[in-house]
């Protein structure tokens, strides 16, 4: 369970976060949705230590964001850069073998290097494992570090808008598998999306924010209204309820 | 990965060692090696401390073109060495012991390195172009402040100063080799151990993050590695702003690979090679006709323009 209490977060005297105050139990996934500058990357931020608490405290199960080891910490949370800049120097097999660093801090064991071998394989990239990052595709690369995540086998993992950039074929899978990893892993994964629809598609839990409070929580169809496109987004695209789930007409 | 690379470099080193010691030994080789030895062992050190420092500088600030003398650490130790020389006075100055100055300069340096450095990685990671500036203008700055202080001194203070802040690698300062070493083989036996931490460091600070590695404490320490590092070299034989970028533009190029477990051994012996290699055919080729130290920022100046065209291209 991660918990948030009473967490507010300020730059220069102009809130960002303002008393946000969240549970989120083990298993499926959290969609955070909201327009832009509602602090949804921030929420996020802080809950990955990217960002120094100002306010508030965050515990990752028994652990304390900010007081405990972080590689304690490391073992139960990753967090899924949206892109990094590739290095010619990495091969998929190196990037997913980071995965298993808060384990063995340098020096992998048997264990640890059959596990990557099996991420690699559930991952579909055996194939470009010796492959140097750079010259893969925008999709594969983004598949790579999925893979090395799950290699860091954390209860929790979170992503901060990793549909950035990439195209629909691309988007899909990552969320397929995302889906696949809360299923069949028991992974939890919390996720700032910016596509309501995508929202609604895959979380089974949909976190609204505007101005840096937290104004909707609960199941998609419950939350995506056209109360909260025309309140929340300040829009009125119009919402249809198409498969038994609310899609926005953009 | 690349052990015959490391292995030939290491012959490459051990052969340049021996042709610096033995060749052209005129009247008692015993003096001649004891001479030539503590001059030896003295390029050894400082190409392992300048080559360790440039690649874990450029690790933690996640490029290939800035290095600390780049960014002015030496220029900051010798404004650290002049402002001593001005408020202590030269006669108390040359008075002191020059290992325990060599200490007091290079405590010093650490801290004014971690809040200086310290600051401006955290806010420039992401903007190579910033960081590059600002580090260019800091160390404009930093040598501007100790030239107006060195025109303000005394002649003869000046001169005390002088002799403390030219590159003479055939001239190393010898009689500090032992405090020097001894700052020096820690410093690198931790750069050592930090090899794998700096693997992590290296692929930016959301994963290390994510993987345990907080690259704020990671930066700080290694920030102290690098301040002793360039404080020991740059008091034995003075500043040199392109040879840790030389040396490590050549690790790189001979060495593929992310891991510091190779890339620190490696660049340590790429720069013996070149100095120890280049000191011995100045020497005995050449017979001094040109400093060494010309020769190095010569190139290295040429490899940091290539490196910045090429970055500003892409």
């Amino acid at each position: 369970m991660i918990e948030v209490h009473n967490l507010t977060y300020r730059i220069a005297d102009a809130p960002i976060l303002t008393d946000i105050s969240l549970r989120v139990p083990l298993g499926g996934i959290v969609a955070l949705i909201g327009p832009n500058g509602a602090g949804k990357s921030t929420l996020l931020s802080l809950m990955a230590r990217l960002l120094p608490l100002q306010q508030g405290r965050i515990t990752v199960d028994e652990l304390t964001v900010g007081q405990s080891d972080d590689r304690e910490l490391a073992r139960r949370l990753a967090i899924l850069p949206q892109t990094m800049h590739a290095t010619s120097r990495l091969t998929v097999r190196d990037l997913v073998s980071f995965g298993r660093y808060p384990y063995h801090r340098g020096r992998p064991t048997k264990e640890d290097r059959s596990l990557v071998e099996e991420g690699l394989g559930l991952f579909e990239l055996s194939a470009m494992a010796d492959r140097s990052l750079d010259t893969l595709s925008g999709g594969q690369r983004q598949r790579a570090f999925v893979a090395m995540t799950y290699v860091q086998d954390t209860n929790y993992v979170l992503l901060d808008e990793p549909l950035n950039n990439l195209d629909l074929a691309a988007s899909r899978s990552l969320m397929v598998r995302l889906r696949e990893l809360a299923d069949a892993k028991g992974r939890t994964i919390i996720i700032v999306l910016h596509d309501i629809n995508v929202a609604t598609a895959y979380a089974d839990r949909v976190l609204v924010m505007k101005d840096g409070r937290l104004c909707g929580d609960g199941a998609p169809r419950d939350v995506v209204t056209p109360e909260l496109i025309k309140d929340v987004f300040e829009t009125d695209a119009t919402l249809r309820v198409v498969d038994g789930r609310p899609v926005v007409l953009a | 990965m690349y052990p015959r690379r490391l292995v030939l470099l290491s012959v490459l080193l051990l052969l340049c060692a021996l042709g610096y010691l033995f060749t052209d030994v005129k009247g008692s080789l015993e003096f001649a090696l004891m001479f030539r030895g503590k001059k030896l062992a003295a390029l050894l050190l400082i190409s392992a401390s300048q080559a360790v420092a440039a690649v874990m500088f450029q690790t933690i600030s996640g490029n290939r073109i800035l290095t600390p003398s780049i960014m002015g650490f030496d220029a900051l130790y010798v404004l650290i060495l002049t402002t001593a020389v001005v408020f202590l006075g030269a006669p108390t100055y040359q008075r002191l012991d020059s290992g325990l100055l060599m200490l007091a300069n290079a405590t010093l340096m650490c801290g004014a390195a971690i809040l200086l450095f310290g600051l401006l990685l955290r806010r420039g990671r992401d903007d190579l172009m910033r960081m590059l500036l600002t580090g260019v203008v800091l160390a404009v700055m930093l040598r501007s402040v100790t030239g107006l202080m060195q025109r303000v001194i005394d002649p003869n203070e000046y001169a005390v100063v002088q002799a403390a802040s030219f590159a003479r690698f055939a001239r190393a300062e010898t009689d500090l080799l032992g405090v020097s070493a001894a700052l020096c083989l820690v410093a690198l036996a931790f750069a050592w151990r930090m090899r794998h931490r700096l693997d992590v460091l290296a692929l930016g600070p959301v994963v290390s993050t994510s993987l345990g590695e907080p690259p704020l404490k990671g930066q700080r320490w290694a920030l102290l590695l690098i301040s002793v590092l360039v404080s020991v070299s740059t008091a034995l034989v003075g500043p040199v702003a392109f040879f840790g970028l030389l040396v490590s533009a050549l690790t790189y190029m001979v060495l593929p690979t992310y891991r510091h477990a190779v890339l620190l051994p490696g660049s340590a012996l790429i720069a013996g090679v070149i100095l120890v290699g280049g000191q011995w055919a100045l020497e005995r080729v050449f017979s001094f006709s040109t400093p060494l130290s010309v020769v190095v920022e010569f190139l290295g100046g040429l490899v940091f323009l290539l490196l910045l065209l090429k970055g500003l291209k892409r």
